[in-house]
């Protein structure tokens, strides 16, 4: 019999193997004993670790020399006899043992008796070990879970509640907080004279501190809009206060406009922040005005720059959420896809609804949002541009009937006065579309039908044909090749796309998961060049 | 605007083989296409007389690829006459232009419209 209590310590490894500087862990693990006996630490760095660790049984310490601090408090702590207990090559805890009751030797039987115990309770100790390390982790997923929702709530908490009714605006917003949620702010201000402004931002980190300093910058904006009415004052201001408020490596970007409804002016300024984008009758460019972020450096003055939005014009102001998104090989969005999308005439709530799409379609179905996505798009009506309904009707899915949708958007654009070469090219291009879409969208199931949307401005007549043939990619119209269709090495078909792609000014397709839009957009009247077949 | 069936005939003249096409050239016309095509004489040049075609669509322009085709195998030359202002600008857009040749208009000469066969 062994005569004494057997104390058996937990050894914990340091979790990495580059934190060599945390020391090895040991603790008691009956509760009971573990106030009373005193905790033992040793070092990764001592020479008994790698002893222990490939020791064949139990060691008698008293023959031990070893210039290790371990061994020294071992002993001055009672112990004469260690047996490792040691799982896999992982030594994971050791048996330490006082002298035995009787002042005897331990002898040969107690040593097996021990080392035998040792081999089953390494294994044991090890699960015990990897059942707690898991529950660590679990707790700590939790609180980040946690904060995650804390972050969320501040966040929805400070986004405007509902959108500003201007009278001949369209005024669109979307927010989208990524899983980690980033500090992507927006907001509308109203500003005495009928003035709005107009905000959107993002700060640095994620999570609560992100939400805490987005929150704190929307408040000293909302109070220093209503005092000045100068858009670079205005952020000279909050960067003044942010730099003293805010922690040093954290700072905020931001682009805040002050827009009259009544005129189209924006005056704006930017803090650092993506630049918005304007489309007009001139086409699409960017708004650019130069400024640091908010909260790096105090003394900053931010250049103050205006704009006017006529009639027809959109402006997008967004987060990097949006152009900083990657597909699977690690191309960026840019802002190149978004140019393209207000290029196309999207306005307001349809092009926030259409870059989404755009944005998911290029990411992939299964990818994490990166960041947060923030969108304020406003579209002033009216103007060349503006899009009014002429007609709009369904028709199954049956050969031939690309002869109606052919016939009645002919007679709609012949009433919008389009000219005679024109209406004969969207006449062949509706005709072509309408055709793909009963064939490839539907496959000619007559349930299924084709819809059909025209729409005008004063410029141009648009086309849009909807089939159910969602999530299904068009290949970009390509050059067929025909000598190789008369050679005979090419199917003499697929020429459909080829001839819509040339027989209409644009081309722009949208997808979803069920439906599939191709649209047309034909100018009214050319402008000399175009309306003559390009002669090579 | 409903469909019309092409009605596709060939007739031999001094100058060569003329087809007449009446009709709207897409997916149906094959046969009267390839029935028409297939009674050219010899190695008689081919003209296309579009001139009563109302509609070609892209499946039609894929049968007269077939057509071009073909003749290019037996080095037949072809040209194309009756085209619309905005078929012509179509076969200059998908190139057909390139191997047919297409006269001006209403292009058969009196003479062989009224040559009769050889």
């Amino acid at each position: 019999m062994i005569h004494h209590t057997i104390r058996r310590v937990m050894l914990r490894r340091p979790q990495t193997a580059d934190s060599p500087a945390a020391a090895i862990e040991t603790r008691a693990a009956l509760p009971a004993e573990a106030a009373s006996e005193p905790g033992l630490q040793i070092a990764p760095t001592d020479p008994i670790v790698p002893y222990f660790q490939s020791a064949p049984g139990a060691v008698e310490l008293r023959q031990l020399e070893l210039d290790s601090p371990a061994l020294e408090q071992m002993r001055a702590q009672g112990i004469t006899m260690v047996v490792p207990l040691v799982t896999q090559g992982e030594l994971i805890g050791l048996l330490n043992l006082g002298p035995r009751l009787s002042d005897q030797e331990y002898s040969p039987d107690d040593r097996r008796l021990l080392e035998s115990l040792a081999a089953q309770v390494a294994p044991a100790v090890k699960v015990g070990q990897l059942v707690r390390e898991q529950e660590v982790e679990v707790r700590a997923r939790e609180r980040l879970e946690q904060e995650l929702e804390v972050a969320r709530l501040i966040q929805q908490n400070f986004l405007p509640k509902q959108l500003p009714e201007l009278p001949g605006w369209r005024v669109a917003a979307y927010y989208r907080p990524a899983r980690t949620v980033g500090g992507d702010f927006y907001d509308f201000i109203e500003l005495p004279g009928g003035l709005i402004g107009l905000v959107v931002g993002d700060v640095t980190d994620k999570g609560v501190p992100a939400a805490m300093v987005m929150a704190a910058t929307r408040s000293v904006l909302r109070a220093a809009a209503q005092r000045l009415l100068e858009p670079g004052t205005v952020l000279q201001r909050i960067n003044e206060t942010l730099c003293s408020e805010i922690p040093p490596n954290m700072f905020v970007t931001c682009l805040y406009g002050v827009l009259d409804p009544a005129t189209g002016l924006l005056r704006y300024a930017n803090a650092g922040h993506n630049l918005p984008i304007v489309q007009s009758g001139g086409g699409v460019s960017e708004l650019r005005a130069t400024g640091m972020p908010l909260g790096l450096m105090p003394g900053m003055s931010y250049e103050e720059k205006e704009a006017t939005l006529a009639p027809g014009s959109s402006v997008l102001l967004y987060s990097d959420g949006l152009t900083e998104a990657h597909d699977p090989g690690r191309e960026m969005f840019g802002t190149g896809r978004v140019r393209e999308r207000l290029a196309a005439g999207r306005v307001a709530d349809e092009l926030i609804s259409d870059l989404l799409a755009q944005l998911d379609r290029f990411v992939g179905s299964d990818a994490e949002q990166e960041d947060d996505i923030t969108l304020v798009a406003l579209h002033r009506s009216g103007g060349e541009s503006e899009m009014v309904p002429v007609l709009e009707f369904s028709l199954p899915s049956a050969e031939g009937n690309e002869r109606e949708a052919m016939q009645r958007v002919g007679e709609a654009a012949a009433a919008s006065g389009m000219e005679p070469a024109r209406l004969e090219r969207l006449k062949t291009a509706v005709a072509e579309a309408t055709m793909n879409a009963m064939e490839h969208g539907n496959g000619f199931d007559a349930d299924l039908a084709v819809d059909i949307a025209v729409a005008r401005s004063d410029a141009s007549l648009r086309v849009r044909i909807t089939d159910h043939g969602g999530g299904r990619d068009i290949p970009p119209a390509e050059t067929p090749d025909l000598e190789a269709k008369l050679e005979g090495t090419q199917s003499p078909r697929g020429w459909g796309l080829f001839l819509i792609s040339n027989m209409v000014d644009e081309v722009h397709t949208e997808s979803d998961e069920h439906r599939h839009t191709l649209e047309l957009v034909t100018h009214l009247k050319g402008d000399g060049e175009t309306d003559e077949p390009d002669p090579a | 605007m409903s469909q019309t069936p092409l009605e596709a005939t060939a007739r031999h003249t001094d100058a060569g083989t003329t087809i007449a096409l009446a009709g709207d050239i897409d997916g149906s016309a094959r046969d009267a296409l390839d029935a028409a095509y297939a009674a050219v004489a010899g190695d008689d040049p081919v003209l296309l007389d579009f001139t009563r075609v109302g509609y070609i669509n892209s499946t039609g322009i894929a049968l007269i690829v077939g057509v071009l085709a073909r003749a290019r195998a037996q080095a037949r030359p072809v040209s194309a006459c009756g085209l619309s202002e905005h078929y012509r600008e179509i076969f200059e857009i998908t190139r057909l232009s390139d191997f047919m040749t297409i006269l001006a208009d209403g292009p058969v000469p009196a003479a062989d419209r009224n040559g009769g066969t050889r």
